[in-house]
């Protein structure tokens, strides 16, 4: 019985500790991180005139990062001969002040900072500005007007999405299924879609006849409002705007049941495989698609020149973003690709879906793109 | 709803001498006041909801909507009351359905193809064995952690909560699984997910014999121990109100018609002419919905009728008592978390199916809801105290409030303030009820 006891209590601590690392290719990072030492450097510090960009991850284990923006990254500075050295805080706010620190002893001449908290932050950021080192917020905002804002544009993917419904459908009864309320971009996103729509509203062609926020962008909670939805307004709902694909493929569930699916466009965003397919099958009308690799080409490319001494205003395709904490943000606005059924080979060659994923049980020759 | 105090009189069978007050009439038909409290309760909100929507919730359509919602909650909260009567708990089956759903959902949409091509008639049997399989196994193995290894099972099933929550992420990189085996979908509801009008009435009156069956051996039973009985007047009533409810329950969701279109599209598969006029094809009651009934039905029977469900109501009541009265307690426990575990997988088979895809988030916040179906529904978490169709009840109660709010348009934040407001009264009236009745 002891033996048995003492057997599973191993068990249970090689579970967690597998837990704590699984899904991440770089075991060896990760585990220094969970010793409290915290941080990893690909490549020692460099000599005086190379250039070094440090990355600061707030969390590595999500698998977007590893597998196309941290590659991108990479590339970008290879190109402008630069090296690449990164930490990651394990979604610790206290451990990423220390890693941006560290990243500047370790000599970064520019730093490419993915944030777990944009406020909290800010002290490294400062310090960072002070000591001439020039910051990237990337993909995440970051309150300060002297770091450089990559991203891409949340409302106009909202503008997207609703241009695409719209044009489908320029007059009826719109439903509209918001993200977590919590999450800032759910309204950065509902704010796009209105901007496009605004003008039908108010002359009375397009009727809000329903809208509600998503507790944790959760597709059955998506499946069960939009039930809700189409009871209260008895089928009569023309067009649904929902704000990502995981809650657009909810909503096509709860419109397949009254039969009403490939006849009731809905938008997403972000490219999920099964979103795609349902756009080859009809069933989606549009999935906004960011492709991460552009992003990852961008920060590099301006960590190069920012680290090579340029100006925020002098690197290419800056634009000044009114943050909601009313900085003037300097900000390279990346526009993302509305797909539909005419565009499905953008992510075919772009290597982000094979087709056979993509053209599941779709019929032959009913869509370009798919044999 | 059993009768555990009987009494038996000396001389025999008799029946009470008959009073006229409410109180007297609800004491001789023996119904338990706590769920006639809770079915009062019910029917306030649907009313509310009603009037408040201008007529929308008491349609047959959106009580047909409530009964396929509430089920995979109600499923798993049927479990929830035997760990929590036992003193435990159980914080793990949010993330435990993502990882069982996820497990279900690859091995149709991905490893059984590669063996059986798509479709094969034996995709969905064996992915709803395995997932089960799997739950049984999760289950037990917390189950065993808890009762061999003495970790309590609070810190087990959060541990469970974080642990499950990323094999569920990592199983698939995060990505979405979809689409489902067209067989296994059916588990979910939808508009082929469902019996027929005619197969509805069939299960109405088979359901109405058994009530009539369970009453009448019953009497016989009273009868052959000498136990005191019923009034007739008061045995009969049951039988016409149980009877009437059922009927009346399948009479009104069966006036939920398939939509036109897919009544047409159903029609001309099946070869049939359209009349110009128009079809009206019933939906009928939901598989999920039939599911969720038959595993309230089997736990209940565990619960009141087998060795193991009295044991899991000792251990709760009094576990030293229980272990000194020769009862492997701990045997006990790991089997009440299989159960759980099993059960959470008939929930995770419901969710993916109706969802028609597995995500690694799935199921978020869902042990919350089931925890809070089970106490609504009576459940004491000091243990000991419980029933199933309390748990069935209290599911539907949350799901009523969620469903009604979103058909008035009423936010999600509101939302969650809300149920939360409603959890923490009806246990506060349930408490004060019993302090008077004590």
């Amino acid at each position: 019985m002891k033996l048995w006891t003492k057997l599973l209590a191993l068990l249970a601590v090689f579970v967690l500790v597998v837990a704590a690392c699984g899904g991440d290719d770089d075991d060896a990072a990760d585990t220094t991180a969970a010793e409290g030492g915290g941080d990893t450097t690909e490549a020692p510090a460099g000599g005086d005139d190379e250039l070094i960009v440090g990355v600061s991850w707030n969390n590595y284990n999500e698998e977007r990062w590893a597998k196309s923006d941290e590659p991108a990254i990479k590339a970008a500075l290879e190109a402008g001969g630069a090296t690449y050295i990164s930490t990651d805080a394990g979604s610790s706010a206290e451990q990423q002040l220390a890693d941006v620190e560290q990243l500047i002893s370790q000599g970064a001449d520019a730093l490419i900072i993915l944030a777990q908290d944009g406020t909290a932050i800010l002290p490294a950021v400062q310090s960072a500005l002070e000591q001439g080192v020039p910051v990237i917020a990337y993909d995440r905002l970051i309150e300060d007007p002297g770091a450089l804002y990559i991203t891409f544009d949340n409302v106009e993917v909202g503008r997207m999405q609703a241009r695409v419904i719209f044009d489908l459908v320029p007059e009826g009864n719109y439903v509209f299924i918001k993200g977590n309320q919590a999450d800032a971009n759910a309204d950065f996103l509902r704010g796009g879609q209105q901007e496009i729509l605004q003008e039908a509203v108010d002359s009375g062609a397009i009727v809000n006849v329903g809208e509600s926020y998503t507790d944790n962008w959760d597709p059955a909670v998506a499946q069960t409002n939009m039930e809700q939805f189409l009871t209260q307004n008895n089928n009569e709902v023309d067009a649904v705007v929902a704000s990502n694909d995981g809650m657009a493929g909810g909503v096509v569930e709860a419109l397949r049941a009254q039969g009403l699916a490939g006849i009731v466009p809905v938008s997403g965003q972000d490219g999920d495989a099964a979103a795609l397919n349902r756009v080859a099958l009809g069933e989606q009308a549009v999935s906004v698609w960011k492709d991460a690799r552009e992003l990852g080409k961008a920060a590099g490319e301006a960590a190069v020149a920012l680290a090579s001494g340029s100006a925020l205003g002098d690197v290419s395709g800056v634009v000044i973003f009114d943050s909601p904490g009313g900085n003037s943000m300097t900000s390279i606005l990346l526009a993302p690709i509305p797909i539909t059924q005419d565009n499905l080979n953008v992510v075919l060659e772009a290597g982000w879906i094979d087709e056979a994923t993509l053209c599941q049980n779709v019929p032959a020759g009913s869509v370009a793109g798919c044999p | 709803m059993e009768v555990t105090d009987a009494s038996t009189t000396p001389e025999g069978s008799t029946e009470e001498p008959e009073e006229r007050s409410f109180g007297s009439l609800l004491r001789a038909t023996e119904i338990d006041t706590r769920l006639l409290g809770m079915l009062a309760a019910l029917l306030v909100i649907w009313v509310s909801f009603h009037i408040w929507s201008g007529g929308t919730f008491l349609t047959p359509r959106n009580l047909w909507n409530l009964s396929v919602q509430t089920s995979a909650v109600a499923i798993m909260a049927t479990g929830m009351v035997l760990v929590i009567v036992s003193r435990n708990i159980d914080l793990s089956v949010g993330s435990m359905l993502a990882v069982i759903g996820m497990a279900m959902a690859l091995l149709q949409a991905e490893i059984l193809p590669d063996w059986l091509g798509f479709d094969h008639p034996l995709t969905w049997v064996i992915a709803l064995l395995a997932g089960i399989a799997l739950g049984a196994a999760l289950g037990a193995f917390q189950g065993f952690i808890v009762a061999y290894v003495g970790v309590p099972s609070f810190i087990v099933t959060l541990g469970g909560l974080l642990v499950w929550r990323g094999v569920a992420w990592a199983m698939a990189s995060g990505r979405t699984i979809a689409p489902m085996d067209s067989t296994f979908q059916l588990l979910g509801g939808g508009s082929r997910g469902n019996i027929g009008a005619l197969w509805s009435w069939v299960i109405g009156i088979v359901a109405c014999a058994g009530i009539i069956v369970l009453l009448v051996s019953g009497r016989r039973q009273r009868i052959k121990f000498g136990f005191k009985l019923r009034p007739l007047w008061a045995e009969i009533m049951l039988g016409v109100i149980g009877c009437g409810v059922v009927l009346g329950a399948i009479g009104y969701l069966n006036r939920y018609f398939l939509p036109e279109q897919v009544a047409r599209q159903r029609l001309e598969a099946a070869g049939e002419t359209v009349p110009p006029e128009g079809v009206e094809i019933a939906f009928g009651l939901a598989n999920p919905v039939l599911i969720a009934i038959g595993v309230a039905l089997v736990v209940t029977f565990i619960a009141t009728r087998i060795r193991f469900g009295r044991y899991v109501f000792a251990i709760g009541g009094n576990p030293e008592a229980a272990e000194l009265g020769g009862i492997k307690t701990k045997l006990t426990i790991v089997k009440t978390f299989a159960l759980m575990g099993i059960l959470v997988a008939i929930g995770a088979a419901v969710q993916v199916a109706r969802l028609n895809a597995a995500v690694s988030g799935l199921g978020q916040l869902t042990e919350l809801y089931v925890i809070a179906a089970a106490v609504i529904g009576g459940t004491s978490l000091a243990g000991g105290v419980g029933t199933i169709p309390g748990a069935v009840l209290g599911a539907l109660v949350m799901q009523s409030l969620q469903s009604g709010m979103v058909l008035v348009g009423v936010d999600a934040p509101l939302q969650d303030i809300a149920v939360g407001v409603v959890l923490v009264l009806a246990v506060a009236i349930d408490s004060f009820y019993r302090r008077r009745s004590a």
